[in-house]
């Protein structure tokens, strides 16, 4: 099976609903997961406090690393990441997008272009827009989009405004999202099920 | 023979296909090669170059790249500008001191390359630091980018003075032994760095993908540099660092800039394996 990708986007918020997502993750799971959660250059802390909850090895990426199935990468604060044709990942040290580095949309945009309709993106919680354009590339491009229902974030703007931008993307409250994801096999669409659409 | 359906949308392959003719056109016609820049990020400068000049085409860059050197000087700006900040990786520059500095103390004379220095923040920071611990008068650091813009600009040690406060607290965190301002002094146009910092500089322009080595050095730094190139090109500047490096020398990578994946992971013993300093030991 080709390899797939899940990219994930959280701001404000993100700690909490990240680690309820990764701790839904078992380790037969057959796809890659790429995080990008906007946080101060300083910290360091999240890989530790995910890899606490998570089955799978949870690491902050290096330039030019491998994309391996059953593993969780994380943005390094200050770096954006990008996907490059399907086999690695690459950072950049690029001015800001929308005032953050790393940026949901570099990253999210990059996936869509490298995995097309084997890409997922998933918008959570956080307090501004960023993720929205790059979530409308992924499902441009043939892939699939999950948005936490505004009503479950402990911040609403950012997946109301992905829900804005990818009105037919499956939104769901957070506890349902992990369960969701353990479903996907490859490109194989998953039926947004307890979902508000 | 039939032609194939045009494509709806701007099909990835055409894109692919432009942006290759472009980067062949650019290294034919100017010389600099950008064919192995990693995809992504390349990409993604382009399509802001093309979308600032209100073209919809990478083909509709080309035209103009091509015709209008003009055009070139300032996408030469937008492909190799890096975006950099004094004591970026304050962690960095304190284990350069306790770790490098050290080995350093022991050799007569010290031969630092900087290489992709940018605008010269980190180029000022190293010079600060090696001055604090002693070392600069004996030292002289090499200070090269691609780009001759970035260097007029390194050269004059001007700073916006709005970044001072980060700096300073870089500085501190970075293990800085004296006041930050001690350095500079706030201008109009900003913060202007005493240029004596610049006595042992020498700055010059330098290509990583197509110039060769120029010197043997106890020090090369290019940190945030080769993540804009792809494994093969970066391969072949370790090559070329390699080569540069004096037996026992020191390379400092960025911080998520790993050794592993090149060919040259059995030559180095990492020095700081967190901060990326490593020794050539082979």
């Amino acid at each position: 099976m080709e390899p797939a990708l899940v990219v994930v986007g959280a701001s404000a918020g993100g700690l909490r609903a990240l680690q309820l997502l990764v701790a839904g993750l078992s380790t037969d799971w057959p796809m890659a997961l790429a995080i990008v959660q906007h946080r101060s250059r300083e910290s360091q802390a999240l890989c530790e406090l995910l890899q606490d909850v998570s089955a799978l090895p949870v690491t902050e990426v290096n330039d030019k690393e491998e994309i391996a199935v059953g593993q969780v990468y994380l943005a390094p604060p200050d770096y954006h990441l990008l996907v490059e044709d399907e086999h690695f990942f690459s950072l950049s040290v690029d001015a800001p997008e929308r005032w953050s580095r790393p940026s949901i949309d570099v990253l999210f945009e990059s996936a869509a272009d490298a995995f097309g309709d084997r890409a997922v993106g998933v918008v959570l919680t956080g307090a501004n827009s960023d993720g929205a354009g790059g979530l409308r590339r992924i499902v441009d491009q043939g892939g699939q989009a999950v948005v936490q229902d505004p009503a479950t974030a402990e911040v609403r703007v950012m997946p109301e405004a992905a829900r804005r931008a990818v009105p037919e993307a499956c939104v769901l409250p957070l506890e349902a999202i992990p369960g969701h994801l353990a479903n996907l096999r490859g490109r194989n669409r998953v039926p947004c099920v307890g979902g508000l659409r | 023979m039939t032609l194939p359906d045009a494509p709806t949308t701007y099909g990835a392959e055409v894109e692919r296909l432009e942006i290759e003719l472009l980067l062949e056109g650019i290294y034919r016609h100017y010389g600099f090669d950008f064919r192995s820049y990693a995809y992504a990020s390349l990409k993604r400068r382009l399509w802001k170059r093309i979308h600032a000049d209100g073209l919809s085409t990478v083909s509709a860059l080309q035209e103009r790249v091509l015709h209008d050197a003009q055009v070139m000087e300032r996408l030469l700006l937008d492909l190799s500008v890096n975006v950099t900040a004094m004591y970026r990786d304050p962690t960095f520059y304190r284990a350069f001191r306790e770790k490098a500095v050290p080995l350093l103390r022991t050799y007569p004379f010290v031969r630092l390359w900087h290489a992709g220095c940018s605008t010269g923040e980190e180029v000022f920071s190293m010079a600060i630091l090696l001055e604090e611990e002693g070392l600069y008068e004996r030292a002289r650091i090499y200070a090269t980018d691609i780009n001759e813009l970035v260097l007029r600009q390194a050269k004059t040690g001007i700073f916006p003075l709005e970044k001072m406060q980060d700096y300073t607290q870089s500085y501190v965190r970075a293990g800085g032994k004296r006041s930050f301002s001690e350095y500079y002094t706030a201008g109009y146009d900003g913060a202007i760095f005493n240029t004596s910092l610049l006595r042992n500089v020498v700055f010059a322009q330098h290509n990583l993908v197509t110039d060769r080595s120029f010197a043997e050095f106890n020090v090369i730094l290019c940190r945030n540099v080769m993540i804009y190139f792809d494994r093969e090109l970066q391969n072949r500047v370790h090559g070329l660092f390699y080569s540069s490096l004096s037996n026992f020398g020191l390379l400092a990578l960025g911080s998520k800039e790993s050794i592993r994946f090149t060919g040259y992971e059995d030559r180095y013993e990492p020095l700081d394996a967190t901060e990326k300093i490593y020794r050539r030991i082979g």
